[in-house]
């Protein structure tokens, strides 16, 4: 499923791309790209016992490739979010919700940043909080409403004003266009939910 | 869209070549990290209390510039405009320490935060104290706590170095440096963007006869936009921001420093460092000594900052201490 996840966000490069030249200095899509590139050749080299391990490997990649703010707040996501899964071999809906309520708190913490300040976690957040509320659901119709929550979060950082990281300074034109890690949020959840609907059964 | 024209090899190589090229000029007085974009001093002192500096690059001779006697034991370096990641940080980190704690000094911008913050919790976890002191000098970027670093940092850099080079704790390195932060006071003007090397991109645009005072390396906005205006016209708008902010009083002592952008030449610093002088005895602020120079750059931007640090008898000694780096040396 990283796999897949990382194949979908390499080809998203140039709509990142875009999404971040309206708001920022237009290298979010390279970064990301470089990130998920790094973390698919990491994967190709070893091989991991848990999940866990998995994610936690995962979101150091992306901290050290990326750069900047960016790989951080992704990374973090990727690897505090696995925190609590000690030992886990398969996705569930149950595992996901942790992963993403863990990995919520840690970027929060993090990038000190709350909902509404036009940010990933605007996308993130809804996300958790849908994935709590399947968690006994199979995983592709939890994945499936996640994603449909990101997308909605993400959608409303249009109507927002940035007031942290670099975008913060244009302030009132920084409205009408989505918050690119937003963009990237929604666009992660949506290729695990591709990868599950496709896979038939969860936890491959 | 115009883009810029760089005497480059693969523009994806620009941080460890340009590092390379500072080793061998240097011929051994700093050296590189293996894998990571850092530079560290190859004599530091057994016991010494560390400084480490850094930020992305494309501000040199900032920030591997001030690695030296005096100055900065290392520097992280980042991409270009771009944050070092936290690897990088702790790698240079681990190599600067000398038992007594590292001092980590850089600008207040988001990216760098969080992957040096990132990079002192790892530090932490292998035994090594790590504070934190954030350079946020821009009085034209809002309250305090939004403030930008920019040209006062190199001002910050030196009082942090002879500190560092000096006291025998990091609380007593981070006291100075937190009164000399608390007393540096800086001021920008854009007139053209830097360009950024990978993409030859400029990261702004201004008008050909326009100014924007306040304006950031990336184009974030500033104060007050004007046709182009005199040098002495253009100095007093911007020493009325700065003179106000501290606020600067009659009797004050101060050091100067006048800082190109890149592309203003050494002919147009002179000349507003000769106005500056002359508003500052006009308001009985005495000079204790002048910087003139492009100690912080972007790429080929144009523009200048104006930086004032306010003196007392500590912050005097550790700024009139010598230092060599290949960015700044002071008999």
């Amino acid at each position: 499923m990283l796999l897949h996840v990382c194949q979908q966000m390499i080809g998203y490069t140039d709509i990142l791309t875009e999404a971040d030249k309206a708001i920022g200095d237009g290298d979010h899509g390279i970064g990301m790209a470089r990130g998920f590139e790094a973390v698919s050749q990491k994967l190709a080299a070893g091989s991991y016992a848990s999940l866990d391990q998995l994610l936690k490997i995962a979101g150091m990649t992306l901290i050290t490739s990326i750069g900047g703010a960016a790989g951080v707040v992704f990374g973090t996501w990727f690897r505090d979010g696995a925190k609590n899964l000690g030992g886990v071999t398969a996705l569930d809906a149950r595992v996901l919700a942790a992963w993403l309520a863990d990995g919520l708190a840690a970027v929060k913490e993090r990038g000190k940043a709350k909902p509404g300040e036009k940010t990933m976690v605007d996308a993130l957040e809804p996300a958790a909080v849908t994935s709590s509320q399947v968690a006994a659901a199979p995983l592709d119709e939890a994945l499936a409403a996640v994603t449909e929550a990101a997308r909605t979060g993400m959608e409303a950082t249009k109507d927002m004003i940035a007031s942290v990281g670099r975008a913060k300074a244009l302030g009132e034109r920084s409205r009408s266009h989505p918050d690119p890690g937003a963009v990237s949020t929604y666009l992660i959840l949506k290729s695990m939910w591709e990868y599950a609907a496709e896979a038939m059964s969860p936890g491959q | 869209m115009r883009k810029a024209k760089k005497i480059l090899n693969d523009p994806r190589n620009v941080v460890p070549e340009m590092l390379d090229g500072l080793v061998a000029t240097y011929k051994g007085r700093v050296r590189k990290l293996d894998g990571v974009n850092a530079m560290v001093r190859t004599d530091i002192p057994a016991g010494k209390v560390a400084l480490l500096i850094g930020g992305g690059s494309g501000h040199e001779p900032a920030y591997h510039g001030f690695v030296g006697d005096n100055m900065a034991d290392g520097a992280a370096l980042g991409n270009v405009f771009a944050a070092p990641t936290p690897d990088i940080v702790l790698e240079a980190t681990k190599a600067v320490h000398r038992g007594k704690g590292v001092l980590y000094l850089y600008g207040n911008y988001a990216g760098d935060i969080l992957n040096f913050d990132m990079a002192a919790e790892m530090a932490a976890e292998e035994g090594i104290e790590v504070r934190t002191l954030l350079i946020r000098d821009d009085v034209a970027s809002g309250p305090i706590e939004n403030r930008r670093g920019i040209g006062g940092a190199m001002l910050a850099v030196k009082i942090a170095g002879g500190a560092a080079a000096t006291l025998g704790t990091l609380a007593e390195v981070v006291d100075v440096t937190s009164k000399a932060l608390d007393n540096i006071r800086s001021i920008s003007v854009a007139l053209h963007a830097g360009s950024i090397p990978e993409t030859g991109q400029f990261t702004f645009e201004l008008a050909d006869d326009e100014i924007e005072i306040g304006m950031g390396v990336h184009g974030e906005p500033g104060v007050w936009r004007e046709k182009m205006v005199p040098t002495d016209t253009l100095v007093d708008k911007m020493l009325e921001f700065i003179l106000q902010d501290l606020p600067f009083k009659r009797g004050d002592e101060v050091c100067v420093l006048v800082n190109g952008a890149g592309s203003t030449t050494n002919m147009e610093l002179l000349i507003a460092n000769r106005r500056t002088l002359q508003v500052l005895a006009a308001n009985g602020i005495v000079v204790h000594e002048c910087v003139v120079g492009s100690l912080f750059t972007t790429q080929e931007m144009a523009g200048f900052s104006i930086s004032l640090m306010r003196l007392d008898d500590e912050l005097k000694r550790y700024y009139d201490m010598p230092i060599r780096s290949f960015g700044w040396t002071k008999w």
